[in-house]
């Protein structure tokens, strides 16, 4: 299997659907002739011609506006913010129409739309390109929020979500786009080639949207992360000694609470990590959950640790960010409580 | 330096409708006086016609000038109908929620020639991305009065299924695409779908819908961008009916350009249309059809109308607007124009017109009665709880099948 970034995985899975569907069509700012600024759509104009990918107005209600038109006559697009820090514009189209449509039309309409965005921080892009908006998708009804980790399940989350017929807001972790960053700043970035899970399939193959995954199977607390949070947990994890169980959500909604909650009441004990804001954040809904499934099972109250509630800073990128020695100091803490 | 203070603008309610009707300021163009463009004409070339008024009947009612040879009488006739059955239809519904049986009703009443006559100039498979004031397109398809009326009653044959408010219809069969009741939107999505028919090599159209009030939203601007951009066959509606709930379309920008003017901006070409001119709306509508069915891009036609009824069963316009507005209102009401055209040329007669409003009143009465009898909000049969989990998404997940169960089914 060729070892592949989660940038070539992705662009694989857009070309893969691409050439197997021609009502898939892919388009944003910059998207098309030169590929993409992450290089994600890199080359998909040439192989396809500009009918199917191509540029757009820097308007991201526009870009998500004609996606949800396009859906309702039969094509399947695939839409790109350029950062989810910028999906805000395109916020009414996203919430008040794609994630609603088949619902109000009964059925007669639908978006089968998927929105593309790059996320997160540890890349000093301080307010405007470190954002974890994920929250503000898995709160609104009609809508799945997908974010994968590593590159075997961004092309298969990716022609999951392309096949998909509800809208998908599709979270890309911009940060381990080229390498599964663990939060070791001051360390050189490890390649993916490196990592087992770029190992891609050729083709066309699917990771199942509403399947979390177990990464790490362990005894003593379940550590519920996505993203880059993976690579950070399982790196806290092992320089604290720590037996935990790591689940990487891969999809937030809908969510696998069964793999949740059969973790947690083996385990006892929950860790939520997210780059996103603490206040409202998924990993509220997840302490909920533990909380109202899991609570006889308990030995501990379930812990968060999440990006502050603070807007995204750059100086203090690395204070902010939610890197292994503070998972690993809550882990600890955890353990003790 | 002497320096001033500053003072604030705020426009005046309407210039034309202030605490009294005065419509010594609306500019109207006479009827024939304004050109008929070829149908691949360059936007630069028409500037002029986003500040004319394009009419075809006169003040005696006869069809004047080049954009009146685009109708046969049948359909005319069939026009009238329409238009009639139209209003008849809002006179009823709105009683059916003043007698408490829904919750909501929106009228058109005085607008009915602008989806009426819009309607004729489209063909099966076109696309509509309407507002929830253009019921006159599915009705001038004669689309079935008692499917819209179970959505108004939400009861168990809404095919909504009580999840919308009431006129917020969706009819895919019928070129209608599903109404929201975010303000804008839809201008956008009619374009992604006229790029779609585009980018495929179809043959069909899209016509966007807005009010005046709304071409302040974003996507008002992002449609006329991406229409710019990429051309697609779509027909750029914008229904001026002067009024934005109790807001008048100056406050939208109207006192400093008009709203077909917005197209210039972007090398749209625009037109501008006495929408209570049933034969001017054909006219016009079909040039624009023709125009984007034929590739040659988008058009932009600002509809000059009046909102003759409140803006919705819970409007009341006495509070903003003067009494006597609409019957100063220079352009007239649709319907009475079109008979007292047809009258004219002796293809029309004040008993033919009363017969047909009997038949129209008579057929609502009993498509009323039909849709009662499956149910209305307050009583009868409407659509399980349980449905409510249904259509959020395409197959229901597991926490709303929690939910579902949760509630009891």
């Amino acid at each position: 299997m060729p070892s592949l970034t989660m940038i070539e995985a992705i662009r694989d899975a857009m070309d893969v659907m691409m050439a197997r569907d021609d009502r898939v069509v892919t388009f944003g700012q910059d998207v098309g002739r030169f590929g993409g600024v992450f290089r994600c759509t890199d080359g998909l104009q040439g192989k396809y011609g500009s009918s199917r990918c191509f540029d757009t107005p820097i308007s991201e209600s526009g870009i998500v506006g004609i996606a949800v038109g396009m859906g309702a006559y039969g094509l399947r697009p695939v839409a790109e913010i350029q950062f989810a820090d910028y999906m805000y514009p395109a916020y009414d189209q996203i919430v008040s129409e794609a994630a609603r449509l088949r619902y109000r039309s009964a059925g007669e309409f639908s978006a089968p739309i998927v929105v593309r965005m790059p996320c997160g921080g540890g890349i000093f892009g301080a307010q405007t390109h470190s954002q974890s908006p994920e929250a503000l998708f898995t709160h609104v009804a009609g809508l799945k929020t997908v974010i994968p980790s590593n590159p075997h399940d961004a092309k298969g989350l990716l022609i999951a979500a392309i096949e998909d017929d509800d809208p998908v807001v599709f979270l890309e972790p911009k940060r381990i786009y080229n390498g599964p960053f663990d939060g070791h700043h001051d360390r050189p970035v490890v390649p993916w080639s490196k990592h087992e899970l770029s190992e891609t399939p050729q083709g066309h193959y699917t990771v199942p949207i509403g399947e979390a995954v177990v990464r790490r199977e362990g005894a003593e607390v379940s550590i519920l992360a996505y993203g880059t949070m993976v690579h950070v947990a399982e790196t806290a994890r092992r320089e604290v000694g720590i037996d935990a169980e790591i689940i990487d959500l891969r999809s937030l909604i809908p969510l696998d609470v069964d793999t949740i909650v059969q973790s947690v009441i083996r385990t006892g004990r929950c860790m939520i990590v997210h780059e996103a804001t603490r206040t409202s954040g998924f990993g509220a809904e997840l302490s909920a959950l533990i909380q109202e499934k899991c609570f006889y099972h308990l030995e501990a109250p379930v812990v968060r640790v999440t990006g502050w509630d603070t807007p995204y800073p750059h100086a203090q990128e690395w204070d902010y960010f939610p890197g292994p020695d503070r998972v690993g100091r809550a882990l600890i803490r955890l353990m003790e409580s | 330096m002497n320096v001033q203070p500053l003072t604030f603008h705020v426009p005046e309610p309407h210039p034309c409708f202030g605490s009294a009707a005065d419509v010594s300021g609306f500019q109207l163009s006479d009827a024939a006086r304004v050109r008929r463009p070829e149908i691949d004409v360059e936007a630069s070339e028409i500037r002029d016609l986003a500040y004319e008024l394009i009419r075809v009947l006169d003040a005696d009612g006869h069809a004047v000038g080049p954009w009146s040879e685009a109708c046969t009488v049948d359909q005319l006739r069939s026009g009238l109908r329409a238009m009639l059955k139209t209003r008849a239809y809002d006179a009823r519904m709105t009683v059916m929620q003043r007698q408490r049986k829904t919750s909501f009703y929106m009228q058109c009443t005085g607008e009915e020639a602008i989806a009426c006559g819009f309607q004729s100039a489209l063909q099966a498979g076109d696309m509509n991305f309407p507002t929830y004031r253009q019921q006159g397109l599915l009705i001038a398809q004669d689309w079935p009065l008692v499917d819209l009326m179970c959505q108004v009653l939400s009861n168990e044959k809404d095919r909504m299924k009580g999840r919308q408010l009431p006129v917020f219809y969706s009819a895919r069969e019928a070129g209608f695409f599903s109404i929201s009741g975010n303000l804008a939107t839809q201008y956008v999505q009619a374009v992604g779908w006229a790029m779609a028919s585009a980018m495929r090599g179809d043959s069909r159209v899209a016509a966007a819908w807005i009010g005046e009030g709304a071409t302040a939203e974003n996507d008002f601007h992002a449609a006329l961008v991406f229409a710019s951009v990429y051309r697609p066959p779509v027909v750029l509606n914008v229904v001026n009916n002067q009024w934005a709930i109790s807001t008048a379309q100056s406050v939208a920008g109207g006192a400093q350009a008009t709203f077909a003017a917005r197209a210039h901006g972007y090398g749209i070409p625009a037109l501008r249309v006495d929408g209570n001119d049933y034969l001017a709306v054909h006219a016009a509508a079909c040039w624009a059809v023709e125009r984007a069915r034929r590739n040659l891009g988008s058009t932009l036609i600002e509809w000059v109308t009046y909102r003759a009824a409140p803006h919705s069963t819970s409007d009341d316009p006495s509070k903003y607007r003067p009494q006597n507005d609409q019957a100063v209102w220079p352009l007239g009401d649709p319907v009475e124009r079109l008979k007292d055209h047809l009258t004219g040329i002796g293809e029309w007669s004040e008993a033919r017109h009363v017969q047909l409003k009997a038949e129209l009143d008579e057929e609502i009465a009993g498509a009323a009665k039909e849709a009662q009898g499956s149910g209305t909000l307050v009583e009868g049969s409407k659509c399980s709880p349980a449905s409510m989990f249904d259509d959020v998404y395409k197959s229901m997940p597991p926490h709303l099948r929690e939910q579902r169960q949760e509630l009891g089914f």
